[in-house]
């Protein structure tokens, strides 16, 4: 596999998509298939010769392959650029890092927004609901298809962590070590009731046009999409960061308008997460992986146990929460952590103190990544050997 | 008196510590309540193979044990110890941390109900040094190892050996083991209760249900 590099000479990682599934299609938790379907994925590092210092990272809700180096699509910067690469925590000189973009997606994986290759038209609505279960299956294929039998780690934040989950319970044998940050077990009702209010809101814009709106010139459901992304942008901060970064503050003027325009600074910032999201984010592909989020549950196959889910497992965990984080909170990472020492599993667990919410694990944690690297390093059997 | 206790070799680990992992045997299945950074149950692991767990209240010593790739959670002990099941652990460890839980007789059964037996140490508020320091002065002990002034200390429940002997009988607890330790951290070679009552700075026990 041949490697990029950037203006600075640094490993800029391998891009590319694949088309998986033609011989044999993924079945999906609807129990529809998909044949063939595209996982876009990025890599850094090298595979080394035992193919054992493979690290799966996951993304969230609106991730991307992109986590580090320049995004193509967004020109900025990835989403993980103090965690992946040369001598940071998931160091790109030791592992060969892969960021695959999640089914459903509309990076390059098979989502609404790709080409149904029975219609030779863009999915729209058509694209199957997937889930959680059915994003790992289609990394699973992509792991297949790169010949890696067991990944040394699987990494991921929020909805990533999601995935970390499924793939320590489902493809336990195929995983020796699991990162699950601000995450959790299953949806709960507020988190589903967020979403449902980002759908509605994407649903109600008449510029969504059932889903089609990819057949019309230039209306695209960009007043949903943004309402959405702006809902949810506050779940993802706290209380306290919005106190201490806007309080009451108003935008560019002296005194109240008395109208609806953006008085205070919050609400300016707000109106700017949401219209710098629309530009890289498709609205069908929102309502497909927040469906798959709401969906998701752990526990579920296994009759509601969690303990069940894990008895046994040979992964060993690693899972943090933030304090501020209201979205997925440190109980729900402590209810993972006392099923998992329940069964005997090798389990850490750290509750970092960041008053940022639940973004804290995009934000610049020393801890965290402390931890990461601290983990990592010590299941590491491989570097030394490679060296000698 | 061992000589190799008072001179831990590579692994550099505290003399009490030491004491406690000499009384765990080979692939015991340990829980280590209150691990700090991870120092016993590291040495525990590399030494004697044991199936290593802990729990720490601290962010900085469950970091610390994470680096060394023990399995460490972040956590009240009180509050964790009770999600573990029943008879999961060989050995659990409480070491210099009985003094600071809010219900002492609590934890104590928690102990032996995850684990088999349960290694315990903790200050002898009954050593002369305290007692005259009491007497003299007329105020609260703070010493070297116990440097809190009582208004900000974590210690909230402090026992003389006489007393932690007594709350093993009222708690039906066998002890199976009892050893006087000195400031040093090594074993005194002590008998009579109210002698070790008086000397030892440290008790270390071993217990398990009657």
């Amino acid at each position: 596999m041949t490697m990029n590099t950037d203006e600075t000479g640094e490993d800029d990682g391998f891009a590319e998509v694949v088309t998986l599934g033609k011989d044999a299609p993924l079945r999906l938790s609807s129990g529809e298939t998909l044949s063939p379907f595209n996982v876009a994925y990025k890599c850094w590092g090298k595979l080394n010769k035992t193919k054992s210092n493979a690290i799966l990272v996951c993304h969230a809700l609106t991730g991307d392959q992109y986590a580090r180096g320049k995004n193509p699509i967004t020109g900025k910067e990835g989403w993980w650029p103090k965690v992946i690469g040369p001598g940071l925590p998931i160091d790109t000189d030791k592992y060969f890092v892969i960021c695959p973009n999640v089914l459903g997606s509309c990076s390059g994986s098979s989502g609404p927004k790709e080409i149904n290759p029975k219609t030779g038209e863009p999915y729209g609505l058509d694209f199957p609901v997937i889930t959680v279960a059915d994003m790992v299956s289609a990394q699973v294929r992509l792991v297949d298809y790169l010949q890696i039998e067991k990944l040394f780690s699987v990494v991921g934040g929020s909805m990533g962590g999601m995935q970390v989950m499924h793939w320590a319970v489902n493809h336990r044998n195929r995983v020796k070590t699991a990162i699950c940050i601000a995450s959790t077990w299953r949806h709960s009702a507020q988190n589903i009731a967020f979403h449902e209010v980002g759908r509605q809101a994407i649903m109600a814009d008449p510029n969504w046009y059932e889903g089609r709106y990819f057949e019309k010139k230039d209306n695209r459901p960009h007043a949903g999409l943004s309402v959405a992304r702006m809902a949810a942008h506050i779940t993802y901060m706290s209380e306290k960061s919005l106190t201490s970064k806007f309080g009451r503050n108003l935008q560019d003027r002296e005194k109240l308008t008395f109208g609806f325009d953006a008085d205070f600074q919050i609400e300016s910032y707000l109106r700017y997460q949401g219209i710098s999201f629309v530009d890289r984010f498709d609205a069908n592909s929102y309502l497909y992986i927040t469906r798959a989020m709401d969906y998701y549950d752990i526990s579920v196959e296994f009759g509601g146990s969690l303990t069940a889910a894990f008895e046994g497992t040979p992964v060993k965990f690693c899972l943090m929460s933030f304090t501020s984080d209201w979205l997925y909170p440190t109980s729900e990472s402590k209810e993972i952590v006392r099923a998992l020492n329940a069964v005997g599993a090798q389990v850490s667990f750290v509750e970092i103190d960041m008053d940022k919410g639940h973004d804290s694990f995009l934000l610049d944690c020393p801890d965290m990544f402390n931890i990461i690297s601290g983990f990592l390093e010590a299941e590491d059997d491989f570097s030394e050997r490679d060296r000698s | 008196m061992n000589n190799d206790l008072n001179h831990p070799r590579a692994s550099d680990i505290r003399v009490d510590l030491l004491l406690i992992a000499t009384m765990i045997p080979e692939g015991s299945r340990v829980l280590d309540v209150g691990c700090g950074d991870g120092a016993l149950l590291d040495y525990l692991r590399r030494e004697k193979n044991v199936d290593a767990r802990g729990i720490e209240l601290s962010p900085e010593g469950v970091k610390k044990s994470v680096a060394k790739g023990l399995s460490v959670i972040h956590g009240n002990a009180e509050e964790e110890i009770s999600h573990f099941p029943d008879n999961s652990f060989d050995y659990v460890i409480l070491s210099q941390t009985l003094q600071a839980m809010t219900r002492p007789d609590r934890i104590l059964q928690q102990l032996l109900r995850v684990g088999k037996r349960a290694i315990v140490s903790f200050p002898n508020f009954g050593n002369w040094r305290v007692r005259l320091h009491l007497m003299l002065f007329g105020r609260m002990p703070v010493t070297k190892s116990l440097d809190y002034p009582w208004y900000s200390t974590p210690n909230i429940h402090f026992c003389t050996i006489r007393d932690f002997v007594n709350l093993c009988r009222e708690l039906d607890i066998k002890i199976e083991k009892s050893m006087a330790v000195n400031s040093v951290g090594g074993r005194m070679g002590l008998n009579a209760m109210a002698l070790t009552n008086l000397l030892a700075t440290q008790g270390l026990y071993v217990l398990t249900r009657e």
